[in-house]
């Protein structure tokens, strides 16, 4: 695939990016200077039949706008939320994601997160550290993960994965989603408010749509209440964030693990003092072999692309 | 096994309560919920040394409560010649001589299964830690960092990865069960290969480091498996190789450990138990492939109230001749 011009919106893989390097023409969209992108994106419009963005950096509609010639944005990411999908639609464009091959390291994560924010490891840790350990038999009580109420928001590829490891802790499982979903046994509700009613540790696994921004807001924050725990594998937007901290730091919510914010990377500095929080900076897929297994999709339905052939993960 | 009473007892005389001797001060909750059924002697209010307060007044005594690992060694069995009983408050009894307790046909009760739920939660939350990196990525968070330095280096996947478990007790089962739910191959070494258990059994630990990614420690510390985990065990699970501690610090030889992370012989550790407890080696507090924590896997409300249910049924049961609830085996 010489010939194909790809634009890559940010550094996002070193393997991905020589290999497109290699196999295509490449368009490094961080080389211009952002006062300079619209330049950088007309001069090479006439080359450019691709772009490979990630979560941070998709195709906005003026990126897709200034393309022309744009046949196919892969997305090195199953959210879809920085890809404008309307003006995809409208202009025949395909569009490819990474489902699959990232969902046990976002349940994993999920998991990881809900008994570390539980069990204050991150507290534990930075006690050990700090050398405040004096006393043999010198604790604080902590909550137990086993056997709490996991409601999931989403019951997709991702929830699913993290409702099967949950259970293995005993766990019952319930949750909501836009529709109730056939074959499944975990308790439904028909709405976000009452799963935070009923359960211990909400664990947001949706995607970011118009209908689920800040979906996680003050009454759900209220009702899940003062031992509730919140963990966000979603987005950023799906939480009102302001409200999340004054919730936090009031005790209206019991705790909060965040794998994403509103406005990535910067995390609201209020966050950085509470014990009752455990943040990572969107390490949901981080891992060596899932990042590898989401360049080779890429890559591959890009092949498939040039090649005529059925795209590998196609989501339009 | 006797219930005898051995107050004074006159018809017009109310029964008085049990019993029990206690070494030292009891969590406020556990104390007033067993002083409901039984009487407590406690060497500490008085103003003799402990021994001489025994030999005065402990002669008597048939149940012993041991609330945190106060060493119950030969030396002290010898100034209660009638006790039959020794109630322990955690899982394992290292601190206890066993051996001496059964010469003396004295049982011995654990916390049977109160606190397994929270072990096996914590073993897997610290490899969930270490192998994608929660901990070490939350400082980098806090330090403000992300938006300096970009994202955080990459951790490893879960799934797929050939686990290790020393000690396929009740503890090993349960984090045995959430590991497989995550993708895990469990592999185990035990005393005995289980015959019910049909992940693949290692007679040798060694051979069982080479054949894993993770080694979980979660058996008895006993003299057959102090430093069970040692140095050989360490490079035959090699440079990616992570380790799991929540048994008891002995298990691992620590020096050994300490120079295997150091130098990059091992590729991480997740650790809640040490040698010399509260010390922790401070080589390891730099280590980002490190997750410490102070002993603290059992500490739930949950774990609480299940050891107080343990400890008062066992009490119960002694002193109305029944079963004991949670035995140790021997």
């Amino acid at each position: 695939m010489e010939s194909l011009g790809v634009l890559l919106t940010l550094p996002m893989n070193p393997y991905l990016e020589a290999e497109l390097h290699r196999r295509c023409h490449l368009f490094r969209l961080w080389e211009s200077p952002p006062a300079r992108r619209k330049d950088f994106l007309r001069a090479n419009a006439p080359s450019i039949r691709a772009v490979v963005g990630n979560a941070f950096v998709g195709a906005d509609a003026e990126t897709i706008d200034a393309l022309p010639r744009l046949e196919i944005v892969a997305s090195y990411s199953v959210g879809l939320d920085k890809v404008d999908l309307a003006r995809c639609r409208e202009r025949g464009i395909r569009v490819t994601y990474t489902p699959d091959v990232l969902t046990d390291d976002a349940a994993d994560l999920a998991i990881g997160l809900s008994i570390a924010t539980l069990r204050r490891l991150f507290d534990a840790n930075r006690y050990v550290r700090a050398g405040s350990w004096k006393a043999k038999g010198d604790y604080k009580l902590t909550s137990r993960f086993s056997g709490k109420t996991v409601g999931l928001l989403g019951l997709g590829r991702i929830g699913l994965a993290v409702a099967k490891r949950a259970e293995a802790f005993g766990c019952p499982i319930c949750y909501h989603s836009r529709t109730r979903k056939p074959n499944v046994n975990y308790k439904y509700f028909p709405s976000v408010l009452e799963l935070a009613a009923n359960c211990d540790v909400l664990i947001v696994a949706c995607s970011l749509t118009e209908e689920t921004r800040r979906i996680i807001n003050r009454g759900v924050i209220n009702t899940l209440g003062p031992k509730g725990v919140l963990v966000n594998i979603g987005r950023g937007p799906h939480v009102d964030e302001p409200e999340l901290i004054s919730a936090l730091v009031e005790g209206r919510l019991g705790a909060a693990a965040l794998d994403v914010y509103e406005h990535e990377p910067d995390v609201p500095e209020e966050l950085f003092r509470l014990e009752n929080v455990v943040l990572t900076p969107h390490v949901g897929s981080a891992t060596w072999e899932t990042r590898k297994a989401m360049a080779d999709l890429v890559l591959g339905n890009l092949e498939a692309h040039v090649l005529n052939k059925p795209l590998l993960t196609p989501f339009l | 096994m006797s219930a005898e009473n051995h107050s004074e007892e006159t018809p017009a005389e109310e029964q008085e309560l049990p019993l029990v001797l206690v070494l030292r001060p009891i969590f406020p909750h556990f104390h007033d919920a067993l002083a409901t059924k039984f009487r407590f002697l406690k060497p500490w209010e008085s103003p003799l040394p402990r021994d001489e307060f025994l030999a005065a007044h402990a002669g008597a005594v048939q149940a012993l409560l041991c609330p945190g690992p106060t060493p119950v060694d030969a030396q002290l069995l010898a100034y209660l010649p009638r006790l039959e009983l020794v109630v322990a408050s955690s899982a394992g009894v290292n601190h206890i001589d066993v051996a001496a307790c059964r010469r003396r046909g004295i049982a011995i009760t654990n916390a049977g299964n109160a606190f397994t739920d929270d072990v096996a939660d914590y073993a897997v939350a610290l490899l969930i830690d270490v192998l994608r990196k929660i901990s070490a990525s939350d400082r980098y968070v806090r330090r403000g960092l992300w938006p300096i330095k970009g994202d955080y280096p990459l951790g490893r996947k879960l799934g797929g990865k050939r686990v290790g478990i020393i000690g396929l007790g009740s503890i090993g089962s349960a984090v045995a069960r959430r590991l497989d739910a995550i993708g895990c191959t469990i592999l185990y070494h035990s005393r005995t290969k289980k015959p019910s258990v049909s992940h693949e059994f290692f007679s040798n630990v060694t051979d069982l480091a080479a054949e894993s990614e993770v080694l979980i420690i979660t058996c008895a510390l006993t003299a057959e498996t102090h430093h069970i985990v040692d140095k050989e065990v360490m490079l035959a699970l090699g440079k990616d190789g992570i380790i799991i501690n929540i048994g008891r610090g002995a298990l691992v030889d620590e020096k050994e450990l300490v120079r295997c992370l150091m130098e990059g012989e091992i590729g991480g550790a997740g650790l809640d138990v040490f040698e010399n407890e509260p010390a922790v080696p401070q080589e390891l507090f730099h280590m980002d492939n490190v997750v410490l924590s102070h002993h603290q896997a059992v500490f739930t409300p949950e774990s609480f109230h299940g050891l107080l249910k343990v400890v008062m049924g066992n009490l119960e049961a002694f002193f109305s001749n029944r079963p004991l609830l949670t035995p140790i085996s021997e």
